[in-house]
């Protein structure tokens, strides 16, 4: 990291996590209750790691929400609490279990658990006064997330409003709020797939062991390959076999799909992203096969 | 013959030390074929996935189109899809061996002009494109107005469809010519024209077997080749902090750093600097990137400054050279783009954002209004409306700490904020500083 810069040019990757950093101190210094929304994915991790740099050698100065949807991956579990410790933040978990129990969403058993965490997290924030939330959605992801803003403002139903955005200029953002508003902060949206596993790679940083190669008993359905566990079992007509997998994406473990593969290191993870031809959403993500304005009509209501 | 180095190695050498950033900007008319080009660049380079391919072509078929709609790949919103029309900037990404690119993606037609100073306010070139077939419009003018006001440094224009006009060179001349003549008088340090077909794919990516004659680059080869790393103000240190670091831990009691990102020059340890608006001095004790120690912090780097002497700094101040630093001011002289609809008058109070500082602003003239099609500036309107372009005069409540946006796109910029609603509702560029 301290190579000399002879022409004084940073790297694109160095631009991004420069960029990504201004942000996440920006928000510290003006809102008052900042909170980083965590899922134990790859972006969440990276958002992590650009917090911890972003005030270091403090503490980052706000606590992280993880929504629980009672599905997760165990490893995706495991890599969460030992990033916790080893940065000794205050973890808020949000658990949908919870929240059904309380009556704040109700599982009606047509609903996906997906779909049940806008209520949850929206309660969450609700309850504990959180008027910034971050997440690690990137504009590359979804054509839908390619027009949403870095400071996403959310009325008080947590909505976004798509043609009611208010225009970024410069490096300047504008977190104005009203009372029971807030705003969705995405400091990574201008990094890709690509630049995630880059950066990854570059900082050595700890990931859950599903996006690595690994054997797991899958079965085929809506074109994808699914998990089998008890939360999931096949229906009728599927049939599971051992496979070479990964994962792209980490989210519930009955949605997300995984891709045959034999990819072990970051480095051939690398080599496998740059040259594959489908998104890791359109791979691996049953949530947003719904319809085409899925990821829209989610944010709508208050999704990530 | 350096050893074998495997692709994957390669691609992380790649994209984590040798790859640079471009950032652009588009503009057209809306039946310019600004979405298509745009579709054409993802496509030939390779950045558009086959679920997305596959998701236009689905949709193209469905309604009955003969060809697949590229612009499908760009309208990633329900109601544009369902209108056919760009609503809002939206911001892509594709990537080159070379560089890695950010179009800021400017629609056309509606709110026109706060949809161009959004995209152009961080983008390193201006992308105008106009149809062959009409030559330069009224339009194409106020996109290059634009973008020589928000001081893009590199401007192409993309005469498109040249395929229409059987790639005839005289067109080209005549539209270069007439566009050359008008960028004169604009801020525009660097111009270059190509014909292309963003359709048919000519001198977009591959070069056009169609016009032999032109002799230029393909609009992706200067796309990766324009040099922009001499865009930034490397001479005039410009440090505002952002956020004091104060880590209250055992291990770290007495480590005070102030983070912020490089606006402006080149910070040293042991650098004499002056904090303002306080005025005191003290030296760049040392700069903290993370857990390393590093000699120098540059533009657009996010570091944090460590000082010798226990000097009063907090968020909104800057850090500066003793000889050669901002002065503090509370009037303000800027061009702003008016954004709301509700129109801009003398005497209003607003809130202003300019780097880390915030403040309250005041109305106190409004000297013209810029008509952008024609540079005239109308000294007789005192009422400003959505989209329109006019120099004023502010007064803020606490001095800002300003460089004429001509030296410095971040120290010189600001926007403007309704206190009752919260909305961003203008963009300012200030005229003098220093």
């Amino acid at each position: 990291m301290t190579q000399t810069h002879a022409d004084y040019r940073l790297s694109q990757l160095d631009q991004l996590e420069a960029e990504s950093i201004h942000i996440i101190r920006e928000v510290a210094a003006e809102f008052e209750r900042p909170v980083l929304m965590f899922s134990g994915g790859k972006d969440s991790i990276v958002m992590l790691r650009l917090a911890e740099k972003a005030f270091y050698p403090a503490k980052i100065p706000f606590p992280i929400l993880q929504v629980d949807t009672g599905l997760d991956f165990p490893e995706v579990m495991e890599t969460r609490d030992r990033w916790v410790d080893r940065l000794g933040v205050q973890l808020v978990v949000a658990s949908i279990d919870d929240a059904i129990a309380k009556g704040v969403v109700t599982e009606d058993g047509k609903t996906s658990r997906n779909r049940l965490q806008i209520g949850t997290l929206l309660n969450a924030i609700e309850e504990n006064g959180f008027t910034a939330a971050f997440g690690g959605g990137r504009r590359d992801e979804e054509k839908a997330r390619a027009k949403e803003r870095v400071y996403s403002h959310r009325d008080e139903f947590g909505q976004w409003d798509p043609k009611n955005q208010r225009p970024e200029l410069w490096s300047l953002y504008n977190g104005r709020l009203h009372e029971g508003e807030h705003m969705r902060i995405f400091p990574i949206s201008n990094w890709t797939e690509l630049d995630v596993w880059s950066y990854i790679a570059r900082e050595g940083i700890e990931i859950p062991q599903i996006y690595f190669s690994h054997q797991r008993r899958v079965f085929e359905r809506g074109g994808m390959l699914m998990t089998e566990t008890p939360l999931n079992p096949c229906r009728e007509g599927e049939v599971a076999e051992e496979r070479t997998v990964r994962f792209r994406t980490c989210g519930d473990i009955t949605l997300t799909g995984c891709v045959e593969s034999t990819a072990s290191t970051v480095e051939e993870i690398i080599e496998e992203t740059a040259v594959s031809r489908v998104t890791e959403r359109g791979a691996t993500r049953g949530d947003d096969k719904f319809s085409e304005a899925a990821m829209e009509d989610r944010k709508k209501e208050g999704y990530f | 013959m350096a050893e074998n180095i495997t692709a994957g190695e390669q691609a992380v050498e790649n994209v984590t030390t040798n790859m640079d950033l471009l950032r652009f900007a588009t503009a057209g008319s809306v039946d310019d074929g600004k979405s298509t080009l745009i579709g054409r660049l993802l496509l030939d380079s390779k950045s558009i996935f086959e679920d997305q391919l596959e998701a236009v072509e689905t949709t193209s078929k469905g309604k009955g189109y003969d060809y697949t709609d590229l612009a499908l790949l760009t309208d990633g919103l329900r109601s544009e899809r369902e209108q056919g029309i760009t609503i809002d900037v939206a911001y892509r990404y594709f990537a080159t061996p070379a560089r890695k690119f950010i179009i800021a993606d400017t629609p056309g037609h509606v709110q026109y002009t706060r949809n161009m100073v959004t995209g152009a306010s961080t983008a390193d070139l201006g992308l105008v494109l106009v149809d062959a077939r009409q030559g330069l419009t009224e339009q194409s003018r106020r996109h290059a107005v634009i973008l020589s006001l928000l001081r893009v440094p590199h401007l192409v224009l993309a005469v498109n469809k040249m395929d229409l006009v059987d790639f005839s060179e005289e067109v080209y001349d005549k539209i270069q010519a007439e566009f050359t003549q008008f960028a004169t008088k604009l801020n525009i340090p660097d111009l270059e024209v190509i014909p292309i077909s963003a359709l048919q794919g000519d001198n977009v990516v591959n070069r056009s077997e169609n016009m032999a004659w032109y002799s230029g680059p393909t609009l992706m080869h200067h796309l990766e080749n324009v040099h922009v790393a001499s865009d930034r103000d490397l001479v005039d240190t410009r440090f505002p902090v952002q956020y004091v670091v104060r880590p209250k831990s055992e291990e770290h009691h007495d480590y005070r750093g102030y983070a912020g990102q490089v606006a402006g020059g080149v910070l040293k340890p042991g650098d004499e600097v002056v904090v303002l608006p306080s005025g005191m001095t003290s030296r760049i004790a040392g700069i903290d990137l993370y857990d390393q120690e590093i000699e120098e912090a540059f533009p657009p780097m996010s570091v944090t400054v460590r000082l010798e002497d226990d000097v009063d700094v907090s968020r909104g101040d800057t850090i500066a050279r003793v000889k050669n630093a901002p002065k503090p001011s509370q009037d303000i002289d800027a061009m702003i783009c008016w954004m709301a609809t509700t129109p801009l008058r003398p005497r209003q109070k607003l809130a202003i954002k300019h780097t880390t500082r915030n403040a309250r602003a005041l109305v106190k003239d409004i000297q013209y209004r810029l008509d952008i099609n024609t540079l005239h500036r109308d000294q007789e309107t005192k009422e400003i409306g959505v989209n329109e372009i006019a120099r004023v005069q502010l007064r803020t409540t606490t001095p800002l700490l300003c460089d004429a946006y001509a030296q410095n796109r971040t120290t010189g910029s600001f926007i403007l904020i309704d206190e009752n609603t919260g909305v961003t509702v203008g963009a300012g560029m200030i005229n003098t500083g220093n």
